[in-house]
């Protein structure tokens, strides 16, 4: 066992040396032409897009990569079949939260089923991590992340979601 | 009046043609390089991004214009223009088509080679009067370069006037030298064997690799070298200065080419006899103007194909491979004249 394992590093070390040296002192490289055109070469396959060479770039805004499963982009709020807001100000997410980024206002809620609802409910898009956590804390399924990722905003002011905002999104 | 115009059309016509190559040879590159890298390169502002080097100058003008403190003004204002007026200059002399030349001068060849080689001052000065020892060091390093590399390229050029008299001789059975650029392409027309670059072969090869170090192009950049000098010569300059820079290597580039062309390709020879009249002229500088962009493609394929010599491997590449190998192409040369005479 230890015999077959330690002999092919020591074949290695004892080629590698000659391998590179005859690399670097050769005809080849010497009289750089044949290594020149070795290279026009290479870089004229690339040109043609021979030799399975392909152009990587993606003309962004036309075309975007697949978001993958499970990525975490911006907040969305949910609505029932009723199209009320599903959360109920429990107050789950902003305790979980490790930004502190959520703000929750809660009023009585007009109906039967429920006591609360949130009056205001505000993300700072800005210090939010995008962990996911208030997602899992969150007792109604009223909250979720999006696979959204490519917003921008001219302020800092328009990074500060409020309920309607992420009722929409 | 129209005979009072007629030559003033040339030069406009060919100095029109050469300021538009340019932002299309600078598109060209970058599409290519994207080429060569797999990538797309710019392809936003027009159709297929044509109109990109529109952008680009638009961008260069607008720039902030700044001089840095401690530079020698006078100097640092004109060398750019020196960069950029010798290169256009050198194409007066160069045949464009049957007939179609500003100045067919009796040393037309050598006026040409002189000319081109004076580009070195602007970047030299521009080193030198930047108050920088980045740009000190890329000037430095430019005179280096076209000096040595200057002398194989006289050295190259010598075969092909040693080979063009002594057909000349032969079957004009004239003694007057051809040093004019049009005699020689005239010496070279007719068929694709009467090309000189099937003549002087090695000459060729020396002299087109002298011409990538006389055009501080890569792999001979070294006066630029963005990886140790920042940039070189042209460290300090910015907004329209730098492009004028910019301007003249593009325009450089043209006039080697051209130079090459009419040299070892044959000019506006396009291999076959050509019609009389205007249709002649007209195929003959449509021939010159594909075997230019022919050339200059290699020259954007060889940029983004080899790395940069390093300076040692540079000096010793002219000093010691190319004048004894022109040297020896001048030997060949005279015993193969000798020999056929």
């Amino acid at each position: 066992m230890t015999t077959s394992t330690a002999s092919p590093p020591e074949t290695q070390q004892t080629q590698a040396p000659t391998g590179e040296k005859k690399k670097s002192t050769g005809f080849k490289f010497k009289t750089y032409i044949p290594a020149v055109i070795t290279g026009l070469w290479n870089t004229f396959k690339h040109i043609l897009k021979l030799d399975g060479h392909k152009t990587f770039t993606l003309n962004y805004p036309e075309e975007k990569l697949p978001v993958k499963k499970g990525y975490r982009g911006e907040h969305r709020l949910k609505k029932d079949e009723l199209g009320r807001e599903k959360c109920v100000a429990c107050f789950m997410c902003q305790t979980v939260c490790p930004s502190v980024c959520i703000r929750i206002i809660a009023e009585e809620a007009p109906w039967e089923d429920r006591d609360k609802r949130p009056a205001v409910f505000e993300i700072d898009m800005l210090r939010c991590i995008y962990c996911g956590m208030c997602e899992e804390a969150c007792p109604c399924d009223a909250i979720e992340l999006t696979e959204t990722y490519n917003v921008v905003a001219t302020n800092r002011h328009a990074k500060v979601y409020d309920k309607d905002r992420l009722l929409s999104n | 009046m129209p005979e009072f115009f007629l030559p003033l059309l040339t030069p406009i016509l060919v100095f029109g043609a050469i300021m538009s190559l340019v932002p299309m040879l600078v598109l060209g590159e970058r599409r290519i390089a994207a080429a060569i890298q797999d990538r797309v390169g710019p392809n936003r502002v027009g159709p297929n991004g044509l109109f990109q080097p529109l952008a680009d100058v638009v961008k260069l003008l607008f720039k902030e214009e700044i001089v840095p403190a401690g530079v020698d003004k006078w100097m640092y204002f004109l060398a750019p223009a020196l960069a950029f007026l010798p290169a256009a200059f050198a194409f007066t002399t160069i045949p464009v088509g049957r007939g179609v030349q500003i100045a067919d001068l009796n040393m037309g060849v050598l006026f040409a080679i002189t000319v081109t080689s004076l580009g070195v001052y602007g970047i030299s000065l521009g080193g030198w009067s930047s108050n920088n020892k980045f740009a000190l060091l890329g000037g430095l390093r430019s005179n280096a370069q076209v000096i040595s590399y200057e002398i194989c390229m006289g050295l190259a050029l010598i075969g092909v006037l040693m080979v063009s008299n002594f057909f000349y001789d032969v079957e004009a059975g004239q003694t007057a030298a051809v040093v004019s650029s049009g005699g020689i392409v005239e010496l070279q027309s007719g068929s694709i064997f009467n090309w000189n670059i099937f003549k002087q072969p090695l000459g060729f090869l020396i002299f087109y690799i002298a011409a990538f170090a006389e055009n501080n192009r890569l792999p001979f950049d070294l006066p630029e070298c963005e990886a140790e000098l920042v940039g070189g010569f042209h460290t300090e300059y910015s907004s329209m200065k730098f492009a004028m820079f910019f301007l003249g290597e593009y325009i450089a580039m043209v006039t080697m080419s051209a130079l090459t062309v009419t040299l070892y390709l044959g000019g506006w020879d396009p291999g076959f006899s050509l019609p009389e009249g205007f249709l002649g002229t007209l195929i003959s500088i449509g021939a010159f103007v594909v075997k230019v962009l022919i050339l200059l493609f290699i020259y954007i394929w060889v940029r983004w194909t080899l790395p940069r010599f390093r300076y040692d491997q540079l000096m010793g590449l002219g000093w010691k491979v190319l004048i004894p190998l022109a040297l020896f192409n001048i030997f060949i040369t005279a015993v193969v004249c000798l020999l056929m005479g």
